[in-house]
């Protein structure tokens, strides 16, 4: 049992717990999503769900990069890779990431060459430093970590870096949200912003979903604290009849995020039409690609990979639901028994920002004011 | 891959929009280009993902965001992640990881 006071400001939680049992209209449900996987992750280890009166759901969102990605763009990668005997190097996130055919360390452990890396810069600089060979990046993340691919390239260009390829699957944060409020069976009432994501892209982008669906957003810190006071912040916009977008992480977050950031962003990648997120579809304009005046360093335009297969993914797993909200992690069938965090079936199980991996690993958190 | 580590500039690398910067006691060198609209000077605290320098953040700040770290057992990650930085090891003077 963990307790409150061992936090710090824990007085200060005690109080923000207390006025949201204030604020909380004891007849009506509150649904609110938290949209970032590091807030999932801040939950669960915290326990903060269970500081909450009993009609306030907290639900897990899908922004965590590595949970979303379908099989499919897996396989292609992992296949462009063997194809054309490129080295393949990723994040240690993405390494347990389950293709159809495995993940990328499983790919490894049957002698493909794969290696992880900490920055695309540690990719870039394999490249120059193996000039026979040629590296791929497989690029994942949110408008967190695009920028940080976009200068890799645009330095490899500088440098005349021609043995450095990048399988881009960078998206995007709003347009998830956007296809979860179109979703019919859509029961959320607000949403918890997420903070990193929006040093980049600020907080404009979240206004839709307050003006055109009616939900209030409180873009949100990583303490204890700061979730707390994002959701009192959201019970007080209820109360007053309000809807907006507000910042609670004003000490760190600028309202207009990082301008040089998205520039460079601009710069390399566009929209795509559609892209694929594991458990929710095809969104539109939802991933990015990299403009033709980077080709060169486009795997998927210079590299063919024609062997790829993708197959169907286990009908028991209940990924999708878990990642709208309308299902809780343990409800799934196979929560615990075939899939762990040591051999996750489907990704929310592979990094402890997917609610899964979250929610097994903490199940034993208990706290209580 | 997610993390947001605090790291306090040591010495900028203008020539190269780099910096070397100071993580829990690990020194690493990281990308500045995210940087230029608000340029940082030595003894500034930046936010750190994935090698480049996101934001600059006041001292108190980056105190309170290395406690959430290990408060989330993610300091052992955030360390390791630092010192996993490769990019910048052929152009240590010193010749290999200072830490
Ligand atoms: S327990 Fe595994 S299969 Fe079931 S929803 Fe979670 S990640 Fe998917």
């Amino acid at each position: 049992m963990k307790y409150v006071d061992e936090f710090r400001n824990a007085e200060l939680i005690k109080r923000t717990a207390e006025e949201i049992r204030r604020l909380a209209d004891p007849d009506r449900r509150y649904r609110i999503m938290e949209i970032c996987g590091g807030h999932t992750h801040a939950i669960f280890r915290f326990g903060l769900h269970q500081l909450l009166p009993k009609n306030i759901d907290l639900v897990h969102g899908p922004g965590c990069p590595v949970c979303v990605l379908p099989s499919a763009r897996v396989d292609e990668g992992l296949e462009i890779a063997r194809g054309n005997d490129l080295i393949f190097t990723a994040f240690g996130d993405m390494m347990r990431v389950p293709g159809s055919h495995g993940s990328p360390l499983e790919a490894k452990a049957r002698g493909a060459e794969v290696r992880m890396v900490y920055s695309p810069l540690d990719a870039l600089k394999l490249a120059q430093d193996n000039p026979d060979r040629r590296v791929m990046f497989f690029a994942i993340g949110f408008e967190t970590t695009t920028p940080s691919t976009a200068l890799t390239i645009l330095r490899a260009r500088e440098r005349g870096v021609s043995n450095f390829l990048v399988h881009c699957n960078h998206i995007m944060v709003p347009p998830p949200i956007r296809a979860i409020l179109d979703m019919p069976d859509m029961t959320l009432d607000a949403f918890i912003g997420p903070g990193h994501v929006s040093t980049v892209i600020g907080c404009e982008p979240y206004r839709f979903i307050a003006e055109a669906y009616g939900k209030p957003v409180v873009v949100s810190g990583f303490e204890p604290t700061d979730l707390m006071q994002s959701i009192a912040m959201i019970l007080r916009q209820f109360r007053d009849g309000r809807c907006e977008v507000e910042n609670q992480y004003a000490r760190a977050l600028p309202w207009d995020g990082n301008p040089a950031a998205r520039r460079a962003m601009e710069t390399v990648f566009e929209p795509r039409e559609s892209f694929e997120w594991r458990g929710l579809g095809f969104i539109p304009g939802s991933g990015y690609r990299i403009r033709e005046e980077f080709a060169a360093f486009d795997a998927e335009a210079v590299c063919e990979a024609p062997g790829v297969t993708t197959l169907p993914s286990d009908p028991r797993a209940r990924c999708g639901d878990v990642l709208k909200g309308a299902l809780k992690p343990s409800e799934c069938e196979l929560f615990g028994t075939e899939c762990t965090p040591e051999t996750p079936v489907g990704a929310l199980m592979v990094s402890s920002e997917g609610a899964c991996a979250a929610q097994f690993k903490y199940a034993h958190v208990t706290i209580s004011a | 891959m997610c993390l947001a580590i605090p790291g306090q500039i040591r010495e900028l690398l203008p020539d190269d929009e780099m910096a070397v910067v100071d993580v829990m006691g690990v020194r690493r060198k990281i990308s500045m280009q995210m940087l230029v609209d608000e340029p940082a000077t030595e003894g500034d605290w930046v936010l750190i993902h994935v090698g480049f320098a996101m934001s600059k953040i006041s001292d108190e700040d980056a105190r309170e965001q290395l406690r959430v770290l290990e408060a989330m057992g993610d300091d052992a990650d955030a360390q390791a992640e630092a010192r996993g930085y490769a990019f910048g090891h052929a152009e240590d003077e010193s010749g290999g990881p200072a830490s």
